[in-house]
């Protein structure tokens, strides 16, 4: 009988650390397969953030590199600078990505460096333990916002899609989710697309994953996936944000 | 080829190209824009890589990755950048990557002045960002010796898997000299199969490498640090480089001194030797690793009264001679912040004064 489900090649056999209901695991898998499907296994090369994805290096089966917290698109710069012909991609969560890493990523994009950033938005930093991030939503309950974010105080939770689609020179953005199948089989086609224009040669793309976070939300897996739809959906809009000016959107 | 009139910050650029380093990531900040000016032109005629970064924090982590996949790769930058670069240089020591900096030192602290200064040897030879870690700092006294020790630091720090740092000074990027450039110091880069990210295809191989600095479990952060010392060790065994001055004579003071001091020393000697005082000097060439053992021989000598540590700073290395002369002989310090390099009569006067 043939099989016809099986581990992605580019995804190893470890367990993860990620927490039950987690949807790390569930990105990993889309970027082994799509890594699979593009048979670039042998020149890619990741970039593991600081936050909960540092070990991401332990579940995938090719080169990879650990940054500095929100240095990976530097990072990913200078390997794709000396050379070009490796396939690179940074994978950021939302404190790595859009507070710490803010300057590394926005120079990146707008010099249209040839990588891509696989971006995950779940609100709150995963790994230091559930405090507030620039995404985290207003009124938003976090360990370092106990009554809620006020952003009377600071501010609006920041939109990196929309930001970074201002720039002129990145050649895709896109906001995705990957909380029901549905989601998921959209996401993965946008993934795939993103390495696509890597391979191509066009220049900077960035794939936004809504994610869950159920150990630090305080809900079950279920319940996060709900909270999500319910209060991410309606600010995070999901959508093709910049797409190469030649290339037909589907 | 013979010899040519150039500008150090420029033959420092040159250097690294000769030396066969082809990619260079930089942020323009003075006394040492030059170095990215001249290489924005050249890089392009060479085939190899320029790219300015949106700051030194960044440019730093474009070394490490660039480093990382196997890349032999420089920067140049000046104090309060390599400050911002520190983050990344902790990074890079830890993750064993081969990098060379290039500081024009500048007087600090904060943004400090823009004159020349040795007010960065702590931040060179202690580490001036987190962690255990030590990088091969290597001192030239002029342009031409700026040429060498570049040509020479791409092989070092390939041997050691390590950062390599050139402590320079404003003067020493600023001022023009006559220089050769040795065409024997040409290296190829060493085969990094073995590590770096350099894809799998790439090194024929089905086994991922991985770049990192993470160590979780206390054993294994131990015994990573104990490999990084061993590398240490081995650069105190092995690479320590030193140039004695008037060192045959019956001296009575020892004159501790690098780089652009060096120069002004070795005329205090000179003028002391034709009125009949006899002074001599050690001049690191590497600061780290530091050459403790010539200084603690030399401070020894019988007709040796004190030891002199002289910097353009407020006293930093004289930390590194008094250790070194482990109290056989009184160390004093002289120095200034920087940007006003004592003349050689303000050293005299010093010396004079403790006899």
């Amino acid at each position: 009988m043939a099989k016809t489900f099986k581990k992605p090649e580019a995804l190893s056999d470890q367990s993860t650390h990620y927490c039950p209901g987690c949807t790390h695991g569930i990105i990993h898998r889309l970027v082994a397969e799509v890594i699979d499907e593009l048979g670039i296994r042998g020149r890619t090369v990741g970039i593991a953030p600081v936050g909960c994805a540092v070990l991401a290096y332990n579940y995938f089966t090719f080169d990879f590199q650990e940054a500095a917290h929100g240095r990976a698109p530097a990072m990913a710069t200078g390997i794709k600078r000396v050379r070009p012909d490796l396939i690179v991609f940074t994978y950021q969560g939302d404190g790595d990505l859009a507070s710490i890493g803010m300057g590394e990523i926005i120079h990146a994009a707008n010099r249209g460096e040839k990588f891509t950033t696989i971006f995950v938005n779940n609100t709150v930093y995963g790994m230091t333990g559930g405090q507030m991030a620039p995404t985290t939503l207003q009124g938003q309950r976090t360990t370092t916002s106990p009554a809620g974010r006020n952003v009377e105080e600071v501010g609006m939770p920041v939109k990196i899609a929309e930001l970074l689609s201002a720039l002129e020179t990145p050649a895709y953005i896109t906001r995705q989710a990957v909380l029901k199948p549905k989601y998921i089989v959209r996401a993965k086609k946008a993934l795939k697309k993103a390495f696509q224009y890597q391979i191509d040669g066009r220049c900077f793309s960035l794939v936004e994953f809504i994610s869950t976070c159920p150990t630090n939300w305080g809900l079950t897996p279920v319940e996060a996936i709900k909270w999500a739809e319910d209060n991410m959906l309606p600010y995070f809009k999901l959508g093709e944000y910049k797409t190469p000016d030649d290339v037909e959107e589907d | 080829m013979g010899k040519i009139l150039m500008k150090g910050n420029e033959a420092i650029g040159e250097a690294a190209i000769r030396a066969g380093c082809l990619n260079y990531f930089a942020y323009p900040i003075t006394p040492q824009s030059e170095v990215a000016e001249y290489l924005s032109r050249r890089m392009p005629e060479v085939g190899g890589v320029f790219l300015q970064g949106e700051s030194e924090i960044a440019v730093g982590n474009m070394l490490f990755g660039a480093a990382g996949c196997g890349a032999r790769v420089f920067t140049t930058s000046s104090s309060p950048g390599i400050s911002l670069m520190s983050e990344a240089i902790s990074y890079i020591s830890s993750a064993q990557c081969p990098v060379v900096f290039v500081n024009i030192v500048r007087g600090g602290p904060g943004l400090g002045g823009i004159l020349p200064s040795q007010a960065d040897y702590f931040q060179a030879t202690k580490g001036g960002g987190h962690g255990d870690y030590r990088l091969l700092v290597m001192a030239p006294a002029s342009v031409q010796e700026a040429v060498e020790m570049v040509m020479t630091a791409f092989p070092l720090a390939e041997k050691y898997r390590n950062p390599v740092m050139i402590l320079g000074d404003g003067l020493i990027g600023q001022m023009m000299e006559p220089v050769e450039f040795p065409e024997h110091l040409r290296t190829e880069p060493s085969n990094k199969d073995d590590w770096a990210t350099n894809g799998m295809d790439t090194r024929k191989s089905n086994k991922p490498n991985l770049v990192k600095s993470l160590f979780l479990s206390a054993e294994l952060l131990e015994e990573h640090n104990v490999i990084l010392k061993a590398k240490y060790d081995r650069m105190k065994q092995e690479e320590v480089r030193y140039e004695p001055y008037n060192i045959d004579t019956d001296y009575q003071a020892l004159i501790v001194s690098f780089g652009t001091m060096s120069r002004v020393c070795r005329t205090v000697i000179d003028d002391l030797k034709a009125e009949g005082f006899e002074t001599a000097m050690i001049r690191p060439q590497t600061l780290f690793p530091f050459p403790e053992e010539p200084i603690k021989q030399a401070a020894l000598k019988e007709s040796c009264k004190i030891v002199l540590s002289i910097e353009l700073n407020m006293g930093q290395m004289v930390e590194d001679v008094e250790r070194s002369v482990q109290g056989t002989r009184p160390v004093h310090w002289y120095g200034k912040a920087g940007g006003d390099v004592p003349t050689p009569e303000e050293v005299i006067d010093v010396i004079k004064s403790f006899f």
